[in-house]
């Protein structure tokens, strides 16, 4: 039998992720199987501090103030077998002129009975860069529960960059809730891309409050649902300061007899600072279907095609 | 040689009289422009052509090389050598230059994508990576459109208004491209209400009210269609559409 590295390398490659990685040695990492830690490595600069718990790992994760990291850091996440709970609480720092780009995989492959539980607090100092990536890659029984929250501040002069991604396996039960508050002339960037299908129960809540002058932020969903599949999107988008601009993007793909809802908020209390929104949900596109067809692919494949590029 | 042939083709879409007992033969090897003014058709011959979604004829066939085509749907129509370049293009989220150039490709083959891109001005290294999504403008998207076209080397090629949308500079590479299209066996339907660019094909058909009502040398009915149907009479006399005034006759 495979040792719980292997398996989880395994599935981290199925994920889309690269295990070379995990043996590059400028290359920080960090792999967690249910609560214990089996991988890490650090590199100068960044403090990454694991501890495990009984039904988890709290992490405190710190870029020193200047420093950029130069290659992103790679976490993995995951429970190989059929049951399990896992919960990960980070405490992440990423201080003044600071810089640095995570990719998370988290992996569920043989999920029956799972339950994965994120919280993070991250502040991003002054003139720093936080851009978190997270991809994730499931079974196909549905048997899993995902509640990943963070509550994020932003800055001055800073950027922050989320990519959610849940577009392999089932979905199953995913609730996600991300909260952000920006300083002056910072950049917020948030996106998630998640498709549902058998009964999956999707719900994300993006919150952004522009609170600093010229500040920035963009909330962007895709979702595509199908068979008994259901979503609920909720965009919260807040601008409160002079010259703030932001806006809320929304497109929810519906097949079969799945149900999805798009609830963008968008509050504005600044007459200066501007927030639009678009929002659409609807079956796929006959036209881009149709333009797929005439070039020779079948109907269905070609709703594939169209699902596919949304999601990428 | 005969390619495509519609007989007696008639559509009626939410009540309205669209196509009324058309008839069309593209030869091999030609490029036969149907020219005709603002709804006059043109388009919905395009679609019910190609075998679009609610474009099924009320009556008529179509047969593509003497085989009847009419209950194919778009697909297979499409697997048999028929494809439609729409006047206004679908956009995709996701889905690269590269990879929409080349889901019609039989094989795929850089090089030819790269030679389509150049055939519509567009530099490769530039657009191949680029998304099709609303970050292209109408006339790149349409140029995209025209170089998939050309890529997927399809007998017949219908080519709803190519010429719609694109600056006057860029029209001369469109009716090469149009000629090039020709030149590497396609035949070609081009729907156009321009009689200048009509002028590029082997054979011209005139469309007014859903028929076509005179077909003949390029130059001669783009004539016509400049002396009698500019300002287009269906328009000034809405009663053409009820058939109670008659369309001009060939």
């Amino acid at each position: 039998m495979m040792p719980d590295y292997e398996l989880m390398l395994d599935a981290y490659s199925k994920a889309g992720g690269v295990p070379a990685v995990f043996k590059d040695s400028d290359v920080a990492h960090l792999v967690v199987h249910r609560n214990k830690v089996i991988g890490s490595h650090l590199i100068p600069g960044l403090v990454l501090t694991p501890k495990e718990t009984e039904t988890g790992v709290n992490i405190d994760f710190r870029v020193e103030k200047g420093v950029k990291i130069e290659r992103p850091v790679h976490l993995c996440f995951g429970i190989i077998p059929k049951e399990g709970i896992q919960e990960i609480n980070i405490k992440a720092s990423v201080q003044d002129g600071a810089g640095v780009k995570l990719l998370a995989h988290c992996v569920f492959p043989n999920a029956v009975k799972v339950i994965h539980k994120m919280q993070a607090d991250i502040t991003i100092g002054d003139n720093a860069y936080y851009e978190y990536n997270e991809v994730h890659f499931h079974g196909d029984t549905g048997g899993v529960e995902v509640i990943p929250r963070a509550r994020v501040k932003v800055g001055r002069h800073s950027r922050l960059v989320t990519n959610f991604s849940l577009v392999h396996g089932r979905v199953g039960t995913f609730d996600l809730d991300y909260d952000t508050e920006v300083l002056d002339d910072s950049v917020l960037e948030m996106t998630a891309r998640v498709y549902g299908y058998g009964d999956d129960l999707i719900k994300i809540r993006e919150a952004g409050r522009l609170i600093g002058a010229n500040s920035r932020g963009l909330i962007k969903s895709r979702v595509a649902v199908k068979d008994n599949a259901q979503s609920e999107i909720i965009n919260e988008l807040t601008a409160t300061a002079p010259h703030a601009r932001g806006h809320v993007d929304c497109i929810e793909v519906i097949q079969g007899r799945a149900r999805a809802q798009a609830i963008p908020i968008v509050n504005v209390t600044h007459e200066l600072a501007k927030v639009t929104h678009e929002a659409a949900i609807g079956s796929v596109d006959k036209k881009q279907v149709e333009t797929l067809m005439a070039r020779g692919v079948e109907e269905e494949k070609a709703i594939d095609i169209v699902v596919s590029g949304l999601l990428k | 040689m005969e390619l495509v042939r519609l007989e007696d083709i008639s559509l009626n879409l939410e009540g309205r009289q669209i196509l009324r007992g058309l008839g069309l033969s593209v030869k091999a090897g030609t490029i036969h422009s149907v020219l005709g003014s603002n709804a006059a058709g043109k388009s919905t011959l395009a679609y019910v052509l190609m075998g679009c979604a609610g474009y099924r004829p009320q009556s008529g066939r179509i047969r593509l090389e003497g085989d009847d085509i009419t209950e194919l749907p778009i697909s297979k129509r499409s697997q048999r050598g028929i494809t439609l370049a729409w006047q206004e293009p679908a956009r995709f989220e996701g889905l690269t230059v590269k990879d929409y150039i080349s889901v019609g490709m039989k094989e795929k083959d850089e090089g030819l994508i790269k030679e389509s891109l150049h055939e519509v001005l567009l530099e490769p290294t530039e657009y191949m990576n680029r998304v099709v999504d609303k970050t292209l403008s109408g006339g790149e998207r349409k140029r995209i459109e025209l170089a998939a076209v050309f890529a997927m080397k399809p007998k017949l090629a219908i080519l709803d208004e190519p010429d719609s949308g694109i600056d006057i500079l860029a029209l001369d590479n469109i009716v090469n491209l149009i000629k090039r299209l020709k030149k590497q066996g396609t035949s070609v339907v081009l729907i156009t209400h321009r009689e200048e660019v009509s002028e590029i094909a082997d054979i011209t058909s005139l469309m007014c009210s859903g028929c076509i009502v005179k077909e003949g040398k390029p130059k001669e009915v783009g004539k016509y269609f400049k002396e009698k149907c500019l300002p287009c009479p269906t328009k000034i006399y809405p009663s053409f559409m009820d058939g109670k005034i008659k369309v001009p006759a060939k």
